[in-house]
């Protein structure tokens, strides 16, 4: 599966506006991995290493961090419909990057306003859900997540009213909805630190993560502490999330489609689905993004392509009729 | 030493008290039958013992030690758990299922080892059903799903395995089966403590029984001393015999239907 991923991306750096050949991108990249510049003419050097690869790398990232996220998600709330932003991580994020926009700073600043608004959210939620006792607490976490998520949403609306609607609003309306037509050199590299330090965990975790699908007490039961695991899962699962979705804005559907496909291909054990999730998940978003850069003169944002994909696929799996995901 | 022990128990929710005064001992090699009427409050009286829901009054000793001050892959590897047979959202492989029980046995962060493995397929043919490792646990019928719990609980290698109703949706081979299989354990060393609808199982496989009503003990002992008819008919609220079977065996039966024989 690793092996086709990689000659997808190697495929998907060709197709585009300026045409390039596999053969052209395997030399430039053995030449700059050698060090040697200058056999190359500039013009592809400029497209392939400033505008292609960096997009294709963090159309992969993205894809693999939101399977990844999606699939501790779903296992943590023991159902397959929950998707990365059941806590208001995106909505969260799209807040901070609304603001960002609002006050006209520089992209790295929305950026980072968009991490810490996503990271802030879920901080809140669980917060808030810690407070309330006497309740499930899952319940109560996910209610918190919806409320708090609804509250995030009404701020975004407030700041597209005050935005300038020739400058600021469809810059914001364009993130909403995802896109990496953006994406700069150094995106992926300062995202993937984040991303990276949000995998340990779950990698970590991943026979544990098992048991937290039966529930509380019985994970209990079985000699594990499930309230100080989900705190530490979800955490590092909304930390992967919060980073990748400051450079793509909010892409739907990879975090809830994603791991259902991977979990009807290699099972529920979370040591082979979080693999097979996340390289699905890198897959998935790289033709999506390839299209969506191609599709038309105009780039076409992510979140209404994957929502195009996506939606179909997962009434086909509803339909399909199996009663155990 | 008792491997498990609960004093002056109360147990319940905050504002929602289940059961008071309960006491009760267990030691290794004893078959202890929990009886009770529907409601009684078995299921949250293990979820006591257990200390998945903290108890409301009283104590409960693992090892002659307080519960509050063991950490849970401790408990765990004394105390095996078995629920009552049910679903998972995911369809794990049974193998993997059972394999869940050794992870007391192993660090947070590591993942099951090949002697965990071969330790899973053990318990599995134990009860017969190694054929099952493939399958889906969701795929597989209700009295197969709580063999595979069981089987679970014996990776688990636990001194104690607590049953919420075991037989509850066996047929009648399994039920046998499994029941057989607990007077095993027992016989090898491990204390087994199983609620169940059925006294017949008390006099059967029991060392002692435990009879619960109206939240608290009603009888407590040796099943053929304490499960009188007269204590059996006022806790179940029906009249109810016991009759003696030629072969030895004590079973109860209810009283007051016109007779079967004249049917």
């Amino acid at each position: 599966m690793a092996a086709g991923l990689l000659l997808l991306a190697l495929l998907a750096i060709t197709i585009g506006p300026y045409p390039v050949s596999v053969v052209q991108v395997l030399d430039a990249l053995l030449e700059y991995a050698g060090g040697s510049a200058g056999e190359t003419d500039a013009q592809l050097e400029t497209v392939l290493f400033s505008v292609r690869i960096p997009r294709v790398l963090a159309a992969l990232l993205v894809g693999a961090a939101l399977a990844a996220a999606g699939t501790v998600y779903q296992g943590l709330f023991r159902n397959p419909l929950v998707s990365p932003d059941i806590l208001g991580v995106s909505t969260g994020a799209g807040l901070g990057a609304a603001v960002g926009i609002l006050m006209s700073m520089p992209v790295v600043v929305t950026q980072g306003f968009a991490f810490a608004g996503g990271l802030g959210t879920v901080a809140l939620v669980y917060a808030v859900a810690t407070a309330v006792r006497g309740h499930d607490p899952m319940l109560v976490l996910v209610l918190a997540g919806v409320v708090l998520g609804a509250l995030a949403g009404a701020c975004i609306s407030l700041v597209k009213i005050l935005a300038d609607p020739y400058d600021q609003l469809p810059a914001i309306t364009f993130w909403l909805l995802g896109s990496l037509a953006g994406t700069q050199p150094g995106d992926v590299w300062s995202v993937l630190p984040f991303v990276a330090i949000g995998l340990v965990p779950l990698v970590l975790l991943r026979w544990q993560m098992n048991l937290m699908t039966l529930g509380d007490e019985e994970a209990t039961a079985l000699g594990t502490d499930p309230r100080r695991l989900r705190v530490l899962l979800v955490a590092a699962a909304t930390l992967m999330t919060a980073s990748v979705v400051a450079i793509s804005g909010v892409v739907g559907w990879v975090g809830l489609v994603m791991p259902h496909i991977a979990r009807l291909v290699v099972g529920p054990n979370f040591d082979r689905l979080l693999p097979a999730a996340m390289i699905m998940g890198a897959g998935f978003l790289l033709i999506v993004d390839t299209i969506a850069r191609t599709m038309a003169t105009t780039e076409t944002p992510l979140g209404i392509l994957t929502a195009f994909v996506g939606a179909p696929v997962f009434l086909w799996l509803l339909a399909t009729g199996r009663r155990s995901w | 030493m008792s491997v498990l022990r609960a004093e002056g128990l109360g147990f319940g929710y905050p504002r929602f008290p289940v059961g008071r005064a309960v006491d009760l001992t267990l030691q290794a090699g004893e078959i202890m039958c929990l009886l009770g009427p529907n409601g009684c409050g078995k299921t949250t009286l293990f979820k006591t013992l257990l200390g998945l829901i903290p108890r409301q009054a009283g104590r409960v000793l693992v090892d002659d030690r307080d519960i509050l001050s063991l950490d849970r892959r401790h408990i765990a590897r004394v105390m095996a758990y078995v629920p009552q047979a049910h679903s998972t959202v995911f369809p794990y492989a049974v193998g993997d299922m059972v394999l869940m029980g050794r992870t007391a046995h192993r660090g947070t962060f590591s993942s099951p080892t090949r002697e965990d493995r071969d330790r899973a397929i053990a318990a599995l043919a134990q009860l017969g059903i190694d054929e099952l490792s493939e399958r889906d646990y969701t795929q597989i019928s209700g009295g197969q799903r709580q063999l595979v719990l069981i089987a679970r609980a014996l990776a688990q290698d636990a001194q104690l395995i607590v049953m919420d109703e075991p037989t509850a949706s066996l047929d009648f081979g399994n039920q046998i089966l499994v029941l057989n299989e607990v007077r095993k354990l027992a016989a090898a060393g491990l204390g087994v403590v199983l609620s169940t609808h059925n006294p017949d199982h008390a006099f059967t496989y029991a060392t002692s029984v435990h009879l619960l009503g109206d939240g608290t003990t009603q009888a407590a002992g040796c099943p053929i001393e304490v499960l009188t008819p007269g204590v059996l008919s006022r806790v179940y609220g029906a009249p109810i015999a016991v009759e003696r079977l030629p072969s030895g065996y004590h079973v109860c039966v209810p009283t007051g239907l016109s007779s079967v024989r004249e049917r």
